[in-house]
């Protein structure tokens, strides 16, 4: 154990932990955005899982992991609107829609994978930033300056988007369609398009999620996500739809898997209690969550349609 | 709202078609899609007569005297050997099952055969339900290449007495007359990478990324922490059971554990391993590969790969089928009957001394002179 | 927590079978059923569509893959056979959920408890293996419900007593309950062999769930799903607890101010749901082919992903118990048949699993359409 507790180790450790979380980071801060307009997305891995092949297809055609990243994003922002189709515009049931999408996302990418690109071909992904003599700072600049820039991205996504849901009109508008659509639409606030306009840019977070998990290890295969995108749903909840609640979370279910890999690693755990402390992430998310126990409420809206005509 | 909606129908409608295009368009690898194809036209055709899989049901012990007549006349009257596969992941995964894969193409540039591939099978139900059906169609081999999938075998195994069955990795045939099982002494690949990775590390630490330590994995993993050991007692290596066969990302951030404790060389194994790789192939670290030939995942790092040749099993168990022995045998694959083979990455620029001393390991192993320490 | 039901909006007529308008012609009234019928019919054919293209892509021809699904799925009576014994976990885990979303409490756990169920009743197998059949039997299964609830009940109470909501809870507990199964069958569990494969021994055949007559592999698990799913809708719809349970789902603080016990309300309905899928974790080990629990390549090697697929299932149902049973069916068929299609056609699985996807859209799609049509009808009836 005393080898764990060495200042190396443990900034490895965070710096890992920082790593991991950074994928469902993005995915819990963009469903946080729709569902503080009052739509739940459960597909959020089948679009994670779209987003990280178009972006490592992309990366492999073009040997430009920017592109990548913008594939990702511009297959997000595709999957929102198709989603936002259905269900604001057809008002079809929301967990089920999602559902619709993950199970989509999950057979699709498998089936584009083996037909365009067979085998895993790794690509290079993003490159590590080298910020000169910040990142050669001893142990800081490992743990803080030596990312890939979507990590730094992720980061500074959460005060932007705090920003923008709570200090903007169209923030504003996101909140009021989320708790009361009928006194939204009252005021003249377009319940539909607020909400059309929450999804994609959520589903275009998710879509850089999978970038950025597919980017960060290079390469691509069937069911990549492995539950990511549902981690982060867990998180929006974790979080209390607050954008720091969420980056919270998603830092402790990193850090804790980053330093089970790190007992793995450094035989302090091994055989069978390797299984078991597997599950720590799961289990501290919880019991933090208990401990922690902010009890506010979700948007009152939240997985109700919003129809005028009735 | 009403007159918003065509514009919202128009991008969802983009957005169907552009994905359904991104699916349809351009295939850069025709060589793999027209493979596919091929084995699909060749699949079309037999008909089988349902009537003798009853009658063999109703009477098995008939059937069973009768074997050597009936697969004699399968095979004057089709002609061509029908061999189907069943895997648990993708059948390019470059790992297990891609392994089985190759072999059974690789045994049909000798002799004319008939492939059918049911891969991405990981629920074993749903395995269970194609190793029936193919045996229902009267192929003359099934292969169910999931140790996983031994339980339901045996059950089905029974039903169809004039099939020929294989199940791998496995060592037991439930004792039936027409189940064959094969394995691997993947430790003995194991061992000869590990005294390779022992004179390679210059910080005198090896990581190892697992997926769980069950099955073949685990003899691998054994195998290469002896070879270390042997090689160099002085070289400590630190083994990671991620506990997922899946989970790229987790792989990849065990890799980057084992570099946070000073590693300077990695293996591991099974599908999750690409994420691993790409950590190795980002610090330029060396790795050793097996299942499958994997420099294809770090054309720069990859030192060699322990590479299964099912082919020199398969070609065996179709001559005894083909002879009228369905099943009973067990086959290894080891260094010995060539099963087992390193394969070198000519890239990688690999001490000329190592390498020889590898071979001389590869002999010692295979006439029985050094063992692997695994049991 | 805000109640957030997810089942009265969406507006499906099942959840009131029969229809109230008995006025009207009789043209009309024949006409509006119909409309329930043909638009999802309409839908399901839409994505068929978009599913063929994708065959088309993979050099396939069209027509024989969709012959090959239904002929994989109802082509005689063991593949019929075969498809009932796939929408069986699909049809318990929906009713659970059908009683979990109802009383306002969304359960995504089902993976979890499907594996709680079945670690829960191989244990009693090993533990008591000599018992009878007729005694054994109806053992495991109520130790799978058990185990089933003993994991639904714990989000419940963290949600009930701790406000922890049950989303996050029970995707954890998912994770957790694959971790434990690993674990198991690692160690306590896992069969002494040559080759360590992540499986029980051969579990006691007196624990082995009984054939139906008629020479297919159909056993009595299917009909014990049919017999929860009307139980299901009894404990809903016709009983003391139903009335509380949706009463809570339908208005929890109305609830509470009429004196209704909301807390152990929520606790029970995700302890049934869990109960349900447990049950289903039970006959997906004792009625399998091997007779035992297997986790080799990760948990979704046992539980199919019924945890997920039930969902969609339950609320293709409307989320009502009994419409789940035919909902179960379809699903069973196309997961069936699509191992026929993938065999014949020799295109990848992932393609059913896309399909899927893209038939839970369009048909959830069309839902609206289909109350939107019944309306302009009842709009008629009124005006005739």
């Amino acid at each position: 154990m005393s080898d764990f507790f060495t200042v190396s180790v443990l900034i490895a450790t965070l710096t890992g932990g920082i790593r991991l979380a950074t994928p469902f980071l993005l995915a819990a801060l963009g469903e946080t955005v729709g569902q503080r307009s009052g739509v739940l997305n459960l597909g959020v891995e089948g679009t994670m899982l779209i987003g990280a092949y178009a972006a490592y297809y992309t990366a492999l055609q073009s040997d430009r992991a920017f592109y990548g990243v913008l594939a990702g994003i511009g297959v997000g922002f595709l999957m929102g609107l198709l989603y936002a189709f259905i269900t604001i515009v057809l008002h079809a049931e929301q967990g089920i829609s999602g559902i619709g999408i993950f199970l989509f996302g999950l057979g699709f990418t498998d089936l584009a994978f083996q037909r365009q690109v067979g085998t895993p071909v790794p690509v290079d992904g993003l490159p590590k930033l080298d910020l000169g003599f910040l990142s050669d700072i001893p142990y800081l600049g490992e743990l803080l300056f030596r990312h890939n820039p979507l990590v730094y991205f992720a980061f500074a996504a959460v005060p932007a988007l705090w920003f923008m849901i709570n200090k903007t009109t169209f923030g504003l508008n996101i909140r009021a369609v989320g708790e009361t659509p009928e006194a939204a639409d009252t005021l003249g606030v377009s319940v539909a398009w607020t909400r059309v306009a929450a999804i994609a840019i959520g589903s275009s977070f998710a879509g850089l999620a999978g970038a950025a998990l597919s980017l960060e290890v290079g390469v691509f295969q069937q069911n990549l996500t492995a539950g990511q995108g549902f981690i982060a749903i867990a998180l929006v909840y974790f979080g209390a739809w607050r954008m720091v609640g969420v980056m919270s979370g998603a830092l402790l279910f990193g850090i804790v898997s980053a330093t089970v890999l790190q007992w793995k690693t450094l035989g302090i755990v091994s055989g069978a209690a390797s299984a078991l402390t597997s599950m720590a992430p799961a289990v501290l998310t919880i019991v933090v969550l208990i401990i922690v126990s902010r009890r506010i409420g979700a948007p009152a809206a939240l997985t109700k349609p919003f129809d005028r005509t009735g | 709202m009403t007159k918003k909606k065509p514009l919202i129908l128009l991008l969802a409608l983009l957005a169907v078609f552009a994905l359904v295009a991104a699916a349809c368009g351009d295939s850069d690898d025709d060589g793999d899609s027209s493979a596919s194809a091929s084995e699909t036209e060749a699949s079309d055709d037999t008909e089988t007569t349902e009537a003798d899989d009853e009658e063999a049901m109703e009477d098995d012990e008939e059937a069973m005297e009768d074997d050597a007549e009936d697969t004699e006349e399968a095979a004057d009257e089709g002609g061509v050997f029908r061999v189907a596969v069943v895997a648990p992941s993708a059948s390019n995964d470059l790992a297990f099952s891609q392994s089985i894969v190759d072999a059974v193409n690789a045994v049909a540039e000798n002799r004319e055969l008939e492939i059918d591939i049911t891969d991405g099978t990981f629920i074993v139900e749903d395995a269970a339900a194609a190793i029936r059906g193919y045996a229902e169609d009267d192929y003359d081999l099934v292969i169910a290449h999931g140790s996983q999938y031994g339980a339901p075998l045996e059950e089905i195994a029974a039903d169809f007495p004039e099939v020929s069955f294989a199940w791998g990795t496995a060592v037991d045939t439930f004792g039936l007359p027409n189940v064959h099982a094969y394995t691997t002494r993947s430790d003995q690949g194991g061992y000869v990478l590990g005294t390779i990775a022992a004179q390679l590390t210059e910080s005198n630490t090896i990581g190892v990324v697992g997926p769980i330590e069950v099955g073949d994995a685990k003899l691998y993993v054994d195998g290469f922490v002896n070879g270390v050991g042997v090689q160099d007692d002085g070289v400590t290596v630190n083994v990671n059971y991620i506990e997922s066969f899946s989970d790229v990302a987790l792989a990849s951030e065990a890799a980057e554990a084992h570099l946070s404790n000073g590693a300077d060389a990695l293996t591991g194994t099974a599908q999750m391993v690409v994420g691993a790789t790409g950590v190795a192939n980002e610090n330029d670290i060396p790795w050793f590969g097996t299942q499958s030939n994997q420099t294809a995942l770090g054309e720069d790092i990859v030192v060699a790969s322990q590479v299964y040749k099912w082919e020199v099993i398969l070609e065996e168990m179709i001559a005894g089928i083909e002879g009228g022995t369905l099943g009973g045998e067990v086959y290894t694959l080891t260094f010995a009957n060539g099963g087992l083979v390193i394969e070198y990455n000519d890239a990688y620029d690999l001490d000329p001394s190592i390498k020889e001393a590898a071979d001389a390991t590869v002999a010692g192993i295979s006439d029985g002179s050094i063992e692997t320490g695994v049991e | 927590m805000t109640a957030t039901s997810t089942a009265p909006e969406s507006g499906s007529a099942p959840t009131e079978p029969g229809g109230t308008d008995a006025s009207g012609t009789r043209l009309l009234w024949l006409i509006r059923p119909l409309i329930g019928l043909v638009i999802p019919l309409l839908a399901v054919m839409a994505a068929f569509a978009v599913g063929a293209v994708m065959l088309l892509a993979l050099d396939a021809d069209p027509i024989e893959g969709y012959r090959a699904l239904v002929i994989g799925a109802v082509g005689g009576w063991d593949a019929a056979a075969d498809t009932a014994i796939k929408a069986m976990p699909l049809m318990l885990v929906g009713v659970g959920i059908s009683i979990a979303f109802r009383t306002g409490v969304i359960n995504i756990g089902g993976e979890g408890q499907i594996i709680a169920g079945a670690i829960a009743s191989t244990v009693v197998s090993l533990a008591v293996p000599g018992l009878p059949r007729p005694l054994l039997v109806p053992l495991v299964l109520v130790a799978g419900a058990a185990g089933g609830a003993f994991w639904g009940a714990i989000p419940g109470a963290l949600k009930a007593y701790a406000g922890v909501n049950e989303i996050l809870s029970t995707i954890m507990m998912n994770i957790v309950a694959a971790q434990f199964l690993s674990f198991l069958l690692q160690d306590l569990l896992i069969e002494e062999g040559a080759i360590k494969i992540q499986q029980t021994r051969r579990l006691s055949e007196n624990a082995d769930l009984p054939l139906l007559p008629g020479g297919t592999r159909l056993h009595i698990g299917v009909l014990i799903a049919i017999a929860v799913a009307v139980a299901g809708y009894y404990l809903l719809f016709r009983s003391a607890i139903g009335v509380r349970l949706r009463a809570v789902g339908h208005n929890r603080d109305a609830a509470e101010y009429a004196g209704m016990s909301v807390k152990p309300s929520i606790v029970q309905a995700l302890a049934l749901s869990g109960a349900c899928a447990g049950i289903a974790g039970a006959i997906l080990v004792f009625g399998s082919e091997s007779h035992r629990l297997i986790g080799e390549g990760g948990a979704a090697a046992f539980t199919q992903n019924a945890g997920f697929n039930g969902i969609v299932t339950a609320l293709f149902g409307g989320l009502h118990p009994l419409f789940t049973i035919p909902a179960s069916f379809l699903f069973g068929g196309m997961l069936t048949g699509g191992i026929d299609l993938q065999r014949e056609l020799q295109v990848p699985a992932a393609l059913i699993v896309a399909l899927n996807g893209v038939v839970v859209i369009f048909v959830v799609g069309s839902l609206k359409l289909r109350t939107r049509l019944r309306r302009w009808v009842d709009g008629l009836e009124e005006a005739g």
